[in-house]
Order: structure tokens, then sequence, then C-alpha cells
């Protein structure tokens, strides 16, 4: 099988490549970059689109592990661009057994539309007092391991997970959290939640338990990464730490970019999310944190729900955001800002998360997989039940617009998006 | 530039009429004088024989509680009767309705009853908020407590307490003592005292019981009772609750009552012709002496008796104002 894609932009941060070119696939791979010489071979037309390395996304949702449920997300998932997606631990079923992970890749592998990367549980059940068999679930294609925001017994079991990771070379995805700091909070403590009466989670729940982490990091050598910082002290600290030459990474989702705690306010419920909108300060020292690489990844932490978990008095509401079909246009906002060139950014969608969770993927090289995004990016389009793929029409962004669409995935050489049919 | 948390329009008519009664945050002057002036006028109709006025005739008024009360619900219903609607009590436990889907099933079938205002009271912070944005914006809801957030008609008539006592609110020093963290009564009181012109709204109460910010509110804030309490007009202290030992955030109602308590020996730091003032109900000796409570400071009794006035005011207003509008919004989908 061959396709060329031509006149495109390509736009590779992985091999340092922002031109304008045609890119040859043969049997789902790179097979060569540069000028298309045989006008009858079948062909995409990307004259006046960016041409990228599929998105990798370090953080999203299937909730359900059926096979519609997984189905239509990574469906999404293409349409958003994205080529490599891991999955949360915290699915129904956990993923903490090799039969979970492994069931969890045929069912995306017969959807077919995006690589799902599992992401193991670090403690049996997430429940955070015994080692989960991370040796199996590494064998059975699990990338990491995290407890993503569920408490550990205590200190010493975090201790003994991350010595037992280093031992097998297993990379442990952490979300920092203090939990008794958290306590039961849904929203910043800040002036918003004092006036709305809802309970506040203080940035040192997130900072202390960064501190702690960073010291056991160091004392275990484990390698680590942090998902879905929201406050600017804690880019200081990762800062600090890669200073020092500890290997951590960090991401970010995309809402944290964008969003602060005002944006509770009337109690709207599509703005609760784990962890909580912060303050203008912290976003935009997460911004600067992007620019400056401190965060090499942006994520669309996506958490589809029904509009029924949306439906209830702030607290007693799921939270998360849907952030798959959206995550690409709010990011090139980034670059209209100019708060970046779009080469950096995509390496931030692409690489950067790639090398996070030491995928092979986000690179465009002659041998790599064709995992394809190709995107116009000045196409305006307004999210609507309409317009979104995913499940989850749970996203503040409804009825607004935004520039930036997604006109082609191709996965490993076949085109994903658009469906065809 | 004010931090505004929550925008006025959802519970006001398109001619700024009350047409539900959310929270004070947002509403104007002149609305909450109008209140208290209603009030005031329901009071002076208490001294009569006859204490019922035809408002609400033919309305349907429903309490739901899904918080325990008994104060709260009985003044409301006894304001409802007096404006001679129909009352149904519905006592909802909180556990039995912790899920959203059985809040909206419950919501919907009284709506499918035909009922005109529903009185709420609920454990969540914006639990009204939520139920006149997404549920029931044609049923006038009157919140009677949400969470932490809010019980705009406990401020409404501690408001009407202070003004039927001291005249105006351009000169006053209100202090406001104890657990304020997880008191609605007291974020309730602050929006209002504000709207109304009180220059010194002051705050007395541990850093542990004192919520993030709460100075950007427009308050002092003091740890300490001689200095908060010197030179105040009103001291209103609020209910502490028993569960505040366990959770670490005092160490006892003994050492409360030492540093916080109001007594004596405290309020002599106050004016002289200060009045005391008290949600209810009260935990003698711990957040309040008896001797104060029952002494001649004490606004306590008055406060009870003006909430049936303060609740008339309200519902009777937001009944016509969610009125008007549902006859507007027929009107214009008839005209469409």
């Amino acid at each position: 099988m061959s396709l060329w894609i031509r006149g495109g932009r390509l736009i590779d941060p992985a091999n340092n490549i922002d031109t304008v070119t045609d890119l040859h696939v043969r049997d789902g791979k790179v097979a060569a970059i540069g000028s298309c010489t045989d006008n009858d071979a079948p062909a995409i037309d990307a004259t006046g689109l960016i041409v990228c390395p599929g998105l990798v996304d370090l953080s999203v949702s299937l909730r359900k592990q059926q096979k519609n449920s997984i189905s239509r997300e990574t469906r999404a998932a293409a349409a958003g661009g994205i080529t490599s997606v891991c999955c949360q631990p915290n699915s129904s079923p956990v993923i903490d057994s090799a039969s979970v992970a492994t069931l969890l890749q045929d069912l995306a592998r017969q959807g077919g539309f995006c690589n799902v990367w599992p992401i193991g549980a670090l403690t049996q059940g997430l429940a955070g007092s015994q080692l989960s068999e991370m040796g199996a679930l590494k064998d059975a294609g699990c990338i990491s391991m995290s407890n993503l925001r569920a408490p550990f017994e205590n200190t010493r079991v975090l201790l003994r997970c991350l010595e037992y990771a280093a031992s097998y070379d297993v990379t442990v995805f952490f979300n920092a959290v203090e939990h008794a700091l958290a306590d039961d909070g849904c929203v910043h403590e800040g002036p918003y939640a004092t006036r709305l009466g809802l309970k506040g989670i203080p940035e040192t729940a997130e900072t202390v338990a960064l501190t702690r982490d960073l010291l056991l990091i160091e004392q275990t050598g484990v390698r680590a990464h942090f998902g879905q910082l929201s406050c600017a002290r804690s880019v200081e600290l990762i800062a600090n730490a890669q200073a020092k030459g500890l290997a951590v990474t960090a991401d970010v989702a995309i809402h944290h970019l964008f969003g602060t705690d005002a944006d509770i306010q009337n109690f709207n419920s599509l703005n609760h999310i784990q962890p909580p909108l912060r303050t203008e300060t912290d976003r935009l020292a997460l911004q600067q944190g992007v620019q400056e690489g401190i965060i090499s990844a942006i994520c669309s932490h996506h958490q589809p729900h029904e509009m029924a978990d949306k439906m209830a008095p702030f607290a007693a509401t799921e939270p998360g955001i849907s952030g798959l079909d959206t995550l690409l246009p709010q990011a090139l906002k980034l670059v209209a800002s100019q708060l970046m060139s779009l080469e950096e950014l995509i390496a931030r969608l692409t690489i950067g998360p790639a090398r996070a969770a030491n995928l092979k993927a986000g690179s465009l090289g002659v041998g790599d997989i064709a995992d394809i995004c190709i995107f116009d990016s000045n196409k305006n389009w307004q999210v609507s039940p309409s317009t979104l793929h995913s499940s989850g029409h749970n996203t503040p962004l409804m009825g607004s617009n935004l520039t930036g669409r997604v006109q082609h995935t191709l996965l490993a050489g076949r085109r994903v998006h658009p469906p065809r049919g | 530039m004010e931090l505004v948390a929550e925008s006025p329009q959802l519970q006001l008519t398109e001619q700024g009429q009350l047409r539900h009664f959310l929270t004070v945050e947002g509403l104007s002057k002149e609305l909450l004088t109008e209140i208290l002036d209603t009030a005031d006028s329901f009071i002076s109709m208490e001294q009569q024989s006859i204490k019922k006025v035809p408002l609400l005739r033919g309305k349907t008024v429903v309490n739901l509680f899904f918080e325990a009360s008994t104060r709260t619900r009985t003044t409301f219903e006894l304001a409802a009767k007096r404006l001679s609607a129909d009352v149904i009590n519905l006592d909802i436990s909180t556990s039995a309705t912790s899920k959203g889907e059985t809040l909206l099933d419950t919501l919907k079938n009284l709506e499918a009853m035909a009922s005109d205002m529903f009185v709420v009271r609920h454990a969540n912070s914006g639990a009204a908020h939520f139920i006149a944005e997404q549920v029931t914006p044609n049923i006038a809801i009157i919140n009677a407590g949400d969470g932490r957030h809010a019980h705009p008609t406990q401020a409404m008539l501690d408001m009407l307490t202070i003004r039927r006592h001291k005249g105006d609110f351009e000169n006053l020093s209100v202090a406001i003592v104890g657990d304020i963290l997880h008191s609605r009564v007291a974020r309730s009181q602050i929006h209002a005292l504000k709207i109304l012109g009180v220059p010194d709204i002051r705050i007395i109460t541990p850093n542990t019981l004192r919520p993030y910010d709460i100075e950007s509110m427009g308050v002092t804030v003091y740890n300490r009772m001689i200095e908060g309490l010197a030179g105040v007009d009103v001291v209103i202290t609020l209910r502490l609750q028993n569960e505040r030992m366990q959770s670490a955030l005092l160490p006892s109602q003994h050492e409360f009552y030492r540093l916080y308590g109001l007594s004596a020996d405290k309020l002599k730091y106050a004016k002289a012709d200060a009045i005391v003032m008290h949600p209810g109900p009260i935990n003698r000796g711990v957040e309040i002496d008896s001797d104060i409570a029952d002494g001649p400071h004490s606004v306590i009794l008055n406060q009870v008796s003006y909430g049936i006035a303060v609740r008339m005011a309200v519902m009777s207003m937001a009944m016509s104002g969610q009125t008007t509008q549902t006859q507007s919004n027929g009107d214009r989908e008839a005209n469409s």
C-alpha cells in the first residue's frame, strides 16, 4: 500500500523539520520525504494544510471497557488528530492485571481508530495498599504505572511501589495530591470558593505531595512523570528538579492553560475538574512552563460524561471535561497568542509526550510508523453536539468557535479520519 | 474590579423584579430595601386580629427540606399560610437523594403537580441555584439554606432587625463572631451589610474557621474579641457545631467559649447600646453566655418574629415576579 501526502507544510519537531514538501507512506511507514514525481500515485492533497505526527495524548479516560465505548472515544481521538492515547487505569474494571490490559488493547484494535496504550495501576485496585503485578502489566503493554489521584495507605507503600517499579524500568506517572489537604474539596481554594461556599483544595495539596514525591524519586531512581500540574509553584518545583538532573517530565491538561477559578462562577459544573482550575497567576505560569519546555506535554485529560452526571449541585457532579475533540484547536491558541511557534507547540503534542511515556510515536522520520495528522490551522468551526465525536458533551466550550480543524488522520498509513464509507 | 461569583440575572425578571431568591450577592440596594419595607408592612399587619392576606391565594408552595430544620421550615410554612397559599412540607433525607437523578426526579414530579414555589434547603452549596437554572426555572425558588453558600432570608431578617433597632445602615460597625468558614448565614449577611452600605463589617474568628480570602468580600478580620468588638453597634454570634472539635479546627468548646464566647466582660467593649443577634439555635455557654442571650442587649427573639414577615415579603415578591416573567415568556411564544 502506497500513498503520497502532497504539498503540505510538514512540521516534525522530532526531526527538526518545518518545510513544504511531499511525504511518501508505504506499508504503514514513512518511506520518503521529498517531491513526488509520479502524478498518478494515490495521494492526499495537503496544499495549505499542516502535516505533522499524529498527536500523543498522555491522559485519556475511556470509562467503560466496552467495545462500543472504546470505539466511540477512539473515533473521537482520530477526529482530533490523536493517534496514540494513554488510557488511565481507573476504567471499569481497573487496569491492574495483564488480562484487563490485553483486553483493552484488543478492543481498541478491533475499533482500529487509534493506538490505545494502557497505564497500569500502581497498586492493586488502585487501593493504595498492595503492589500491582507491574512485571506482568508491563509485558502486557502497559507503558507506565500510576495510582492517579487515589491515595496510598501510607508513604511507605508509595516508597515500595517506586523501588519495585525502578527494578523493572517501569515509568511511574504521578498525580500529585496530598489527600489530607485536598480533603473532599472540589474547587480551588480562593475567593470564588469562599463566595460560592464550595469546599476548596489548597495549592499545597499538590505542592506538598509533589515535594515528597520528588524526594522519593530521587531516593529510588525511578523514572517519573507528573500529570496535570495545576499551579505555578508546581512548575517551579519540577524546574528545580530537572535542573538538578532528576529524570522527571511533566504534562498539563489543556483546560489549565486557559481556565481559572473564575470559570466556576454561577456554579458552572462543566468547569468542575480535578485538579481544580486555579488562579490567573497559575494559568500564566503553566503556559510559561509549556513554552520553556519544563512541561513537555499537553494532554486532553479527556473525561467523557453523560449530561446526567453534570445535572446536580456542583459538588455532587462528576469532575472532568470531554477534551479529545478540542485538544488541537485549543492548543493552537497558544500559537495565535504568540506564546510559542507552531513547531514548538506540535512538539508538546507529539514527541514531547511520546518521550515522556517511552512510546515509539510522535516522529515522522523515514522508517517511522506513519501515524499522521493533517490539519487546517485556519479553519473555523463551532463546538456543538453535532460537531463533537466523543460521547461526552461535557465541555465548557460548547457553542464556542474554535480555529483549527483536522482534515485527515492516518494510523500506520491507513486513513482513520474521515472514516471511509 | 469587584469580584462577582454569581450574576444576578438568574433570580431577576427582565424588569429587575425578584423571581427567585437564591442569594443576596449581586442584588441592588433598592431591591433589598424593598424587601425590608414590604416586611415592615407585614409586621404591622401582624398586630391585627386577622393575620392573613390573599397574595398567594390559589398558589401551591412546597417546602423541600433535604436537610433537617425545624425553625426555618416552620417560619416558611407560617409565612406561606399567612399569604393564603396551600403548603406542602416534604422532608427528604439527604441520604436518599444524594444522587442527582433522584433529586431531578423528585423535582420534576412536584413540577408536574402544578407547584408554584419551592422553598429549598439542601446540604450542597448551589443546590437552589441549580434547581432554578436547570431543573424548574418556571417555579419560583426560595433558597432556605444551601451548604455553606447562602441563607438569604436569614440575612434579610437580620437586616430588618438591625434597621428596626438602629434606624439605618450608613454609620454602623457590625461584628460577626465565630465559625465563618461553615456559615452560609455569615456569607449572606456580609453581602447584605455591604450592599446596604454598612461601612465597617468585621469578622472575629480563629484562622481555622476563617474562609480563604474573606477580606475580598469587604470585611476586616480580627482574631481577638476585645479588638474586634471595640465600639461596634451590632454583634452577631454564630452557632458552633459540635463536630468542629473532631476535625481539628478547635481544641474544645471550653477554649472556644473562653476566647470567642460572648460574655459580659467582652461585650463591654462594644458600644453601650449595642444589640446582640444570633440566628439560632443557641448553644448557651458555647458561643454566647445565657446572661447575654436573655439580657437587655439581646434581640434574638425579635429576629425570630421578623423572620416570618421577611419570608412573607420575599415569597410574595418572588411569586409576583415569576408570574410576570412566565406570562411574558408565554406571550412571546404565542407571538412568535
